[in-house]
């Protein structure tokens, strides 16, 4: 992508090397929704959107923070590193499993956080990455996105904040639950002192983040075709012992049922955060 | 054939007790003195009741905090002083799986919510055994709103397997609700205290369990999520659920540790079940204590305590996050 190099984060110089590790495997992508082979440049270039059926591809969190700011992202909270609250262990160490995922994701937790502008807007962003362990929430996250409210509460900035997640992470039990009441107190904190809060769902958003800030933003868009939820579909279907008609959940069905403000393509998505974002300002010029 | 372990338990108990009770009404009947035979029987019954409950699993402590005969919320609200129970979510329907309204807690004004499991079949349908749809979410934030407002201090009863995984549940927002119960008790301007009596099941129990002051029964649990549902998200294997409740660390005890319990309950040898009024006592009185301290906090720092004390429940440094035990 074109700029992602310019994302200042710990982990962009491994991210890039890996990229190159990888040679020919890493050319090609194919679509899910449609079976098109993509040329992985190409794809890259049209924000992980099909070229051909426009399916959104879950993007990774660096790719995602290159397509909407506009340079420079200073990240904070890298400082706030995993721990391993109950000493879990199955198959693998719960350590294991987070430093397998650091490896493959090329992220350093479920959520990266830290200060943008978007069109020229300076903002807090926070963005979450399914490939961490499916983005679930835990400590580390609930303290980052804390982290990033207060800072944004102090800067007076509007925050938006990019989900995609498969809930509050079991490895931590307990410790992982109590991060939504954490970041609650903080996302009504940033609110109630006057400030802008955005959340973008994207696929898949459900459980225990859906269930806190993604739902409690002042704006919130989706990316089409989302699943988005509160319980999962298996959990769904298997609670009524029926199949689920194929739009439920869906950020389209969301819409409908008024618990989202908008769907927006990705492609266009930056220049909707910043239309947005101009209501905030009201030293704004007009255009 | 209970499905509940500690049920299946209890039925061997219950013909030693009503054997001891034969005996009892054939010694009182007859001039022959028996009460070396009750006393002995009596006392194999006791040593028992230790063994067979003396220390409990996580994961008879689930079952324990399922058992049908553990006292449910409304257990506790019918001996308030006096309960006005209030309706509805003023949107949609009434969800007779929270309860809540207006009482006097030792003639203390309060508003109470509670999630209220069924006890037979019948009440289960009717309260859909517990587990609370939008519309219940949202009547709690109502009325904890409403308690804001009059100055009342809120007093929940946490029981339920978790929040209505179900269609209309989600075309009604369930996101949307807990998000809003959530942010509606961390920013309530007066004193809330939280008991999980029962199962504390993820978002569905945090949402009315954001408070000042958090207790919870000694066989009660309280976890991310289900057993059944850790052990399916983990290992795609419901059945490995006993051995995902040893490793969530669901206890009262190990929440106590991990400082997101602020107090544990005793329960009677055997569970809260067998002797029920004296724990809804013992409980209320727990209640009031807590509310009266925090009453007498002003506002501002009884919000700044709670921020405080959720802010640091992320930040603990290794000390406190190292494992307890090493038991697995």
């Amino acid at each position: 992508m074109r700029e992602w190099r310019r994302v200042i984060g710990g982990s962009t110089e491994g991210r890039r090397e890996k990229e190159q590790q990888r040679g020919d495997a890493a050319l090609w992508s194919k679509c899910p929704k449609c079976g098109e082979v993509l040329y992985r440049r190409d794809l890259a270039a049209n924000l992980d959107v099909c070229t051909r059926c426009g399916y959104h591809f879950r993007m990774n969190a660096y790719d995602r923070i290159a397509s909407i700011a506009d340079g420079e992202f200073i990240e904070i909270g890298q400082d706030v590193v995993s721990s391993d609250p109950l000493g879990w262990s199955d198959k693998k160490t719960y350590p294991a499993k987070l430093g397998a995922d650091r490896e493959r994701s090329g992220v350093s937790e479920s959520v990266l956080c830290g200060f943008a502008t978007i069109g020229g807007f300076p903002v807090a962003l926070g963005v979450m990455d399914f490939h961490f362990r499916g983005g679930t929430m835990g400590r580390v996250a609930g303290e980052r996105i804390t982290l990033l409210l207060e800072e944004a509460e102090r800067r007076k900035l509007p925050c938006v904040i990019f989900a995609a997640s498969g809930g509050a992470r079991m490895e931590e039990g307990m410790v992982a639950l109590i991060q939504l009441a954490k970041t609650t107190a903080a996302v009504a904190r940033f609110m109630e002192a006057g400030n802008f809060f955005m959340t973008v769902l994207t696929d898949p958003t459900t459980g225990g983040v859906s269930a806190s800030f993604a739902f409690q933003a002042d704006v919130i868009v989706a990316e089409p075709k989302a699943m988005i939820g509160f319980a999962g579909r298996r959990v769904i279907e298997q609670t009524i012992r029926q199949r689920l008609p194929d739009q439920f959940q869906t950020a389209e069905f969301l819409l409908e049922k008024g618990a989202i403000d908008m769907v927006v393509d990705r492609r266009s998505l930056k220049d909707t955060l910043v239309r947005l974002l101009e209501y905030t300002r009201h030293d704004t010029k007009a255009r | 054939m209970s499905n509940n372990i500690i049920v299946e338990r209890e039925k061997g108990m219950a013909e030693l007790e009503r054997r001891i009770a034969e005996l009892r009404a054939a010694s009182a009947a007859q001039p022959l003195d028996m009460s070396t035979e009750v006393a002995a029987l009596e006392k194999k019954y006791r040593e028992i009741l230790q063994e067979l409950f003396g220390t409990l699993s996580p994961w008879e402590k689930v079952h324990m905090a399922r058992h049908p005969a553990r006292p449910t919320s409304l257990d506790y609200i019918s001996r308030f002083d006096r309960f006005d129970e209030l309706h509805g979510d003023r949107h949609y329907r009434d969800d007779p799986s929270i309860v809540g309204g207006f009482a006097l807690l030792h003639s203390r004004p309060v508003i109470v919510i509670g999630q209220q499991r069924g006890r037979d079949t019948r009440e289960n349908l009717r309260r859909n055994f517990g587990m609370p749809a939008p519309e219940g979410y949202r009547k709690a934030s109502r009325l904890a709103r409403l308690a804001a407002r009059l100055g009342l201090p809120i007093v929940t009863f946490v029981d339920t397997k978790g929040a209505d995984p179900g269609i209309s549940s989600e075309e009604h927002a369930q996101s949307e609700a807990i998000a809003s119960c959530l942010q509606a008790f961390a920013t309530a301007r007066v004193p809330v205290v939280a008991t999980i009596v029962g199962e504390g099941g993820s978002g569905g129990a945090l949402a009315l369990a954001i408070a000042d002051h958090v207790m919870m029964l000694e066989h009660s649990t309280y976890s991310v999520a289900s057993p059944e549902g850790c052990a399916a998200i983990l290992w795609s294997d419901a059945g490995k659920a006993e051995e995902a409740a040893a490793r969530l660390k669901l206890t009262a005890d190990d929440l106590r540790r991990f400082g997101i319990v602020d107090e544990i309950l005793a329960e009677p040898l055997g569970g809260a079940h067998r002797n029920a009024a004296d724990v809804v006592v013992r409980t209320l009185a727990a209640v009031d204590a807590a509310v009266a301290r925090l009453s007498s906090l002003p506002v501002e720092r009884l919000l700044e305590e709670r921020y405080r004390k959720y802010r640091l429940l992320g930040e603990w440094q290794d000390e406190r996050l190292k494992p307890i035990g090493k038991s697995h």
